[in-house]
């Protein structure tokens, strides 16, 4: 989490820590332009990448893999970010790992049940802005059918008039989605540690 | 008493010599469930990980029956065996001792040589090291098959083994079964006479 809070890479336009940080404000004089930019809505591009890892007993190894199909939207309220909303699909039958086996684990009723439960969601529903590139976004998580609030935390990497990206890292406790298998030698807790890239629509 | 004699197995052997075989054949059912059968996948997972728990206390308990074996006396075979039926039940013990140290050691060589790479979480207690071993695919599927092959010579051993303890018991009507049922100091009262006509015996038994 820390890592969210280390300052903007310099590569970034210089409009953009304004749009950040000054969002909402609206006395911004010269700079209200981008803001105008970077307001909109944009699909997720499936350039993104969405992985995740679980810790194992003893440390070192686990399981790690991504997802590869997924869709989405979100929108940046230029007016106020915290009106700002994403909504997220992933397929879990996409699941990548290290090896066919813990693959069809993964989709297996074991844990996805992916035949039974096609779509992992994500709809937001509180947005706040925590730094000048940082964000935390709540929303309800559904998994195997079972929804909870969970919490993202957002960090913005890139921008331009076409597109945008940000990192976006979350722990989520598995077991309350039914998922409990091979608790405790592999972690409750699954790292998500995604990169998405929102394309202008 | 504790402790072998020249004709009695003392209660640490017996204790030793049941509790492996319940483990064994209970292993090597949760071996054949969570291999040859359909079942759901997180069962599976749980009976993987219960059958390598159990499995190191197999292995456990059958260093130490080789390690007595190997530093306590053995009691003379009971006088009813010829010297053939001697040689071929040392034989068979030899065996079995081999094999319960070698099934578990080539089940913990699976789980280390596989790519998999699941930890051996001991009951959930304590991480059981892997053993230094090469992780890949050929190596795991050598092991497997090692452990596969071992375990179902062990049971078909076991099941002579077992049918020659029955048969002795039942038609040789020795104490080759009972001597390994209760320690003690008194035999089956019906075979001590060791008598060569097997009629007195069965007469004897019958009073009863
Ligand atoms: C006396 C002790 C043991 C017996 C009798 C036994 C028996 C068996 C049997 C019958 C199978 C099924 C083989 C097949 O059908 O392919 C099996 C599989 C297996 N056993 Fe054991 N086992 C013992 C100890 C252990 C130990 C100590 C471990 C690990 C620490 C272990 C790990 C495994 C694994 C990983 C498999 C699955 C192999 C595969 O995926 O092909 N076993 N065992």
């Amino acid at each position: 989490m820390t890592s969210l809070r280390r300052p903007m890479g310099a590569a970034l336009p210089r409009a953009l820590v304004a749009l950040f940080a000054l969002a909402g404000t609206p006395a911004l004089g010269a700079k209200a332009p981008a803001l105008v930019d970077a307001a909109g809505t944009y699909r997720i591009a499936s350039s993104s990448t969405v992985r995740f890892s679980v810790g194992q007993v003893g440390g070192s190894g686990g399981i790690a893999g991504s997802f590869t199909k997924f869709s989405g939207t979100f929108r940046i309220d230029g007016d106020d970010i915290g009106e700002s909303s994403v909504e997220f699909t992933l397929y879990p039958e996409s699941v990548n790992s290290t090896e066919g086996r813990i693959e069809d684990f993964l989709r297996s009723s074991a844990v996805f049940d992916a035949v039974n439960y096609r779509t992992v969601t994500f709809r937001s529903t509180a947005v706040s802005q925590t730094g000048p590139d940082t964000a935390t976004i709540e929303g309800t998580l559904t998994v195997r059918g079972k929804s909870r609030k969970e919490r993202f935390a957002v960090a913005l990497t890139d921008w331009n008039r076409r597109s945008i990206s940000f990192t976006i890292r979350g722990s989520v406790r598995r077991s309350p989605y039914g998922m409990t298998v091979g608790t405790p030698i592999y972690s409750n807790v699954v790292e998500f540690n995604m990169n998405i890239r929102g394309q202008k629509r | 008493m504790l402790r072998n004699s020249k004709d009695r197995f003392g209660t640490v052997t017996i204790v030793l010599h049941w509790t492996i075989a319940v483990l064994i054949l209970g292993l090597l059912l949760t071996g054949l469930v969570m291999r040859r059968t359909e079942i759901d996948p997180a069962l599976q997972f749980s009976l993987y990980q219960w059958h390598k728990s159990f499995g190191f206390i197999a292995l456990g308990l059958a260093a130490l029956q080789a390690l007595r074996w190997l530093v306590e006396r053995s009691p003379a075979p009971p006088p009813t065996l010829g010297p053939m039926e001697q040689m071929a039940s040392r034989a068979a013990h030899l065996s079995l001792i081999a094999l319960a140290l070698l099934v578990p050691l080539a089940g913990w060589a699976v789980a280390s040589a596989s790519t998999l790479a699941i930890p051996s979480f001991f009951f959930n207690l304590i991480v059981i090291p892997h053993l230094p071993l090469p992780r890949s695919e050929t190596s795991e599927a050598f092991f497997a098959l090692a452990h596969a092959t071992l375990a179902y010579a062990t049971l078909a051993l076991v099941a002579v083994h077992a049918a020659a303890a029955i048969y002795h018991h039942f038609l040789g009507r020795d104490e080759v079964l009972v001597r390994m049922l209760r320690s003690g100091s008194a035999p089956r009262p019906d075979s001590t006479i060791s008598a060569p006509e097997k009629d007195d015996t069965l007469v004897e038994r019958k009073r009863r």
